[in-house]
């Protein structure tokens, strides 16, 4: 548990950080997610899961803060041209798991690199 | 190491990012790249913009020379005090980049015909077409001629580097929410940018003809002319011009000659026919209303100056309001996004408005090349060697296709057999245009927004070539005037209205109409000028304005009814005329339709629905049923009486006017189209038509009311598109009345794209309103904002500041300086 733990944190905290530089293209979280499972060794199940949640959460919280304070004025339009039925919860929900999926399965094969 | 699951899961990762960083075809466009679209740190969450976003903010621009403050008041206008007059455009540019940057860009992409570059090749179309239409030829003659004045070359740079120092301050995740769902970059702004924009504006403005003289070319071909000139007629018997009737014109500096072939080869059979149509063709209705009262008809004894320029109406707006002041002048108005300088406004001593005078500026020419290779043509007599010209379009994802465009005497040749269709097979159109002249770009608008006098104001307009308008003017000291300026062809009756022998001369033009024959009125005893692009003139005046059907006429006519009973007149009740709702079309056709019509056999239903046409009150409100059974029945009726011929002629036709079957019917009973061609042995009357247009018409009104959608404003359910046409980025349904011959002039997508009112007192009074927003960014709060205010018919009290009252003013809610370091 402590494990998972520190791998969704590590898996956050890495993918924000490589956000930060924004001339780099938005799926350079694939090595830091990779690295991070390789790292902090789990069984494949447990490393695609902290993968996911690390990147899920990451994403889902930053979109809520923008979205907050946008009074959602944006993602509702978003929604609505994806077409998402115009729901901003739909929306970022489906982001998180968009992004959560790709950082999963890089995790996922960060986890084959150790026995 | 687990090396084959390893690898699978690897394979499965990178292809998911592959997948998620590609534009997917989705239902004829793309989708963004999702994962980067969607990313929070890069993707569009980035362009929604906090409500309580602060614009305060110290800029740093290279090369300026001074420091500018910009007050930013709550309805997000900007107001500029620079040092100089390039620092203020510097400033502009930035600003206008700041908040409509995609716009910008977006605009000069499709009047460069480089849509296909971003949008692919569904757009080659509308690309090929601008291409062909000289668009890019004559923005780089108008460029080239003003390089030639440091003035107005210095101008627009340094808005071009306020531009680009905008661009230049831009991060990646920081671009315009379009460019990131289209998937593509902004690029550098320069000079050419600013002349192909106002290229865009003389085609919206003035290039109907580019269609309109095809079609109507077709239909001399199919009528004969002798018909043709009763269904397309030249007169408008109730037409109210812009300079009264019976008003002496100079005698003319130039008297057209018509070739001596004209009856027979231009105006008869003989002639060339043509079916081309754009992909393209500017709304017929883009026009405007301007007046102007002056001081004997006003409460506060200055005069009141109105202007509300009728155009597309899109999110972005086309317009933004900003006001500029410097040492040489303080000036207010609508810009646009992509020029520098202020388009209609005001300043402190004087006020002006535009509307378009529909002239006729671009005709065609049947050019006759000795062979396929376009190298030579013939003309008087001789062969001459063509240039030509490249136009090279890009195309995302496919190679770039090269238009050959021949250069004659008259211009570039648009229809070739590269470009062609059925009948223009074997045919070599060149479109001689006055918007391919060397022009004078921003000039006049330039010194507009410094002029202080009658005198200014004239020498300003002077020198205005394409697109011909409309000028009104009010000054503090009292001065009202209106002008028609423009680079206007001195044409012989019914010159340019079809296509013309490009062989030689004979049919060239004579030359341009001097700028003080062009019609004007100043201080009239009646005390008002106006304009509602009707013919500026009667028949008096020495020279042709350019088929009839250029020039609606029932605006102008309310106008004037109403401007010449009013009296102490107040800014208020401008507000009111330019929301004006009444349709004094249907007051002229509803008796017309009343007297063909034969009340005893009508059915039930036809009855309930003849009962609330009779009952109706002329007005165009949005809640109105009267004013949809009207216009059914209206266009029921002329489909009844033009169908039949011009669905025989299958070929494009233009639709004759309201006014000529109107007129027609006003003038005689026995209006000959009525019969129906296709009964042979048996002659419709004009009762006949009315009754069958109303059988038909029923239906479709019981269809509507079945649907809630009888009440005017739902059935003509008008909306203010985003550029891209997304529903989801623009305003739908909105609750507006008023339509065609109506002095509030807004259609479906149409109508008055921004709305000025301005009292020349002492301390000047205006108001505004447009249908937009000033930020172009569809997640900011400031997108639509005037959206609904402007559908009331409400409008903003504009503040027109110096610069130690906007630092405290109450309304004033942001500060930004520029400085050099």
């Amino acid at each position: 548990m402590k494990k998972t733990i520190t791998a969704i944190v590590l898996t956050g905290f890495l993918a924000y950080v490589l956000g930060i530089y924004s001339t780099i293209p938005w799926w350079c979280f694939v090595f830091s997610s990779l690295l991070v499972s390789a790292a902090v060794h789990q069984r494949p199940g447990k490393s695609f899961l902290s993968g996911f949640l690390g990147l899920f959460l990451l994403w889902v919280v930053l979109a809520f803060m923008k979205d907050a304070a946008n009074e959602h004025i944006l993602s509702t339009k978003v929604a609505t041209i994806l077409p998402l039925g115009g729901s901003y919860l739909v929306l970022i929900l489906v982001m998180g798991v968009v992004g959560g999926l790709v950082s999963g399965l890089a995790a996922l094969t960060g986890s084959y690199l150790r026995k | 190491m687990r090396f084959l699951p390893f690898l699978i899961s690897g394979i499965c990762t990178a292809g998911l990012v592959v997948a998620l960083n590609t534009q997917l075809p989705a239902g004829g466009s793309k989708t963004p790249r999702l994962g980067y679209f969607l990313s929070p740190q890069l993707g569009f969450w980035q362009n929604a913009e906090p409500v309580n976003t602060s614009f305060d903010g110290n800029v740093k621009l290279p090369n300026l020379n001074g420091k500018v403050d910009v007050y930013v008041d709550d309805r997000l206008v900007p107001h500029i005090y620079a040092e100089n007059d390039l620092d203020a455009y510097y400033v502009q540019g930035y600003i206008h980049a700041k908040f409509r940057l995609w716009q910008m860009e977006f605009q000069t992409r499709v009047a460069g015909g480089r849509l296909s570059e971003i949008l692919g090749e569904e757009r080659l179309p509308i690309d090929r077409m601008f291409r062909r239409l000289g668009m890019v030829y004559g923005a780089e003659q108008t460029l080239a001629n003003m390089e030639k004045n440091p003035e107005m070359k210095a101008t627009v740079e340094a808005y071009a580097e306020g531009v680009n120092a905008y661009i230049s301050s831009l991060q990646p995740q920081e671009i315009p929410f379009e460019y990131k769902l289209l998937d593509y970059t902004p690029e550098k702004w320069t000079p050419l940018k600013t002349y192909l924009f106002l290229m865009f504006m003389s085609y919206d403005l003035t290039a109907r003809g580019a269609t309109a003289d095809l079609q109507m070319t077709n239909a001399r071909n199919y009528f004969g002319f002798d018909d043709f000139d009763k269904l397309y007629p030249n007169v408008q018997d109730s037409l109210d011009p812009i300079v009264p009737r019976g008003t002496d014109y100079l005698k003319p500096a130039i008297v057209p000659v018509a070739p001596a072939s004209k009856d027979s080869l231009y105006l008869g059979k003989t002639a060339n026919s043509s079916t081309a149509l754009l992909p393209m063709v500017p709304d017929k209705d883009n026009g405007s209303n301007n007046w102007v009262v002056g001081g004997s008809k006003t409460k506060s004894g200055r005069p009141i100056l109105s202007n509300d320029p009728h155009l597309g109406l899109n999110l972005p707006s086309l317009w933004f309001e900003v006001q500029i002041h410097t040492p040489t002048h303080n000036t207010y108005g609508a810009s646009f996004p992509g020029s520098p300088a202020v388009i209609i406004g005001f300043n402190d001593s004087i006020a002006w408005g535009v509307t378009n005078a529909g002239r006729d500026v671009l005709d065609y020419y049947d050019i006759k090349f000795k062979d396929s290779t376009l190298s030579e043509y013939w003309y008087n007599g001789e062969w001459i060697p063509a240039k030509h010209r490249q136009e090279v379009i890009r195309i995302k994802g496919k190679p770039d296709l090269v238009e050959n465009i021949a250069m004659t005497v008259f211009g570039p040749v648009m229809y070739d057999k590269a470009y062609k269709n059925v009948s223009t097979e074997g045919k070599y159109l060149a479109i001689r245009w006055t918007a391919h002249k060397a022009g004078t770009g921003l000039q006049t608008f330039y010194k507009l927004n410094r002029a202080r006098n009658y005198d200014d104001y004239l020498g300003a307009i002077s020198q205005w070539e394409c697109p011909g308008q409309n000028f009104a003017f009010a000054s503090k000291t009292g001065d009202i005037a209106i002008k028609q300026q423009g680079a206007f062809v001195a044409r012989w009756k019914r010159q340019g209205d079809f296509i013309m022998p490009g062989t030689d001369t004979s049919y060239a033009w004579q030359g341009i109409i001097p700028v003080e024959e062009n019609p004007m009125m100043y201080n009239p005893i009646r005390g008002f000028v106006s304009s509602a692009n009707q013919m500026s003139t009667d028949s008096t005046y020495p020279y042709y304005l350019g088929a009839a059907s250029n020039f609606p006429l029932y605006r102008g006519i309310i106008i004037n009814r109403k401007l010449a009973q009013m009296n102490q007149i107040t800014p208020e009740d401008m507000q009111q005329l330019q929301a004006d709702n009444y349709n004094v079309f249907a007051e002229y056709a509803r008796p017309v339709l009343m007297r063909y019509l034969d009340e005893t056999k009508l059915s039930a239903d036809e009855k309930k629905y003849i009962d609330i046409l009779k009952n109706w009150n002329l007005r165009n409100d949005p809640g109105a049923r009267g004013a949809t059974v009207f216009k059914s029945i209206w266009d029921s009726l002329e489909a009844q009486v033009w169908g039949d011929e011009i669905k025989k002629a299958n070929l494009p036709l233009p639709k004759p006017d309201a006014s000529t079957l109107l007129e027609s019917l006003l003038r005689d009973t026995t209006f000959r189209f009525a019969d129906n061609i296709n009964t042979p042995g048996k002659v419709e009357t004009i009762y006949d038509d009315l009754a069958e247009a109303l059988k038909k018409a029923v239906p479709h009104l019981k269809e509507l009311q079945a649907a809630n959608k009888l009440e005017w404003a739902v059935m003509k359910d008008t909306k203010v598109n985003h550029l891209l046409k997304i529903p989801a980025l623009s305003r739908l349904h909105l609750p507006i009345g008023g339509g065609e011959h109506i002095i509030n002039a807004t259609k479906e997508t149409h109508g008055p794209s921004w709305r000025m009112i301005v009292q020349l007192t002492d301390e000047i009074e205006a108001y505004g309103v447009y249908p937009g927003g000033q930020s172009g960014n569809p997640g900011s709060k400031y997108y639509d904002t005037f959206v609904d205010s402007w559908a009331a018919g409400k409008y903003y009290r504009i503040l027109f500041l110096q610069q130690a009252a906007a630092a405290k003013h109450e309304r004033v809610k942001w500060h930004m300086t520029f400085t050099n370091s």
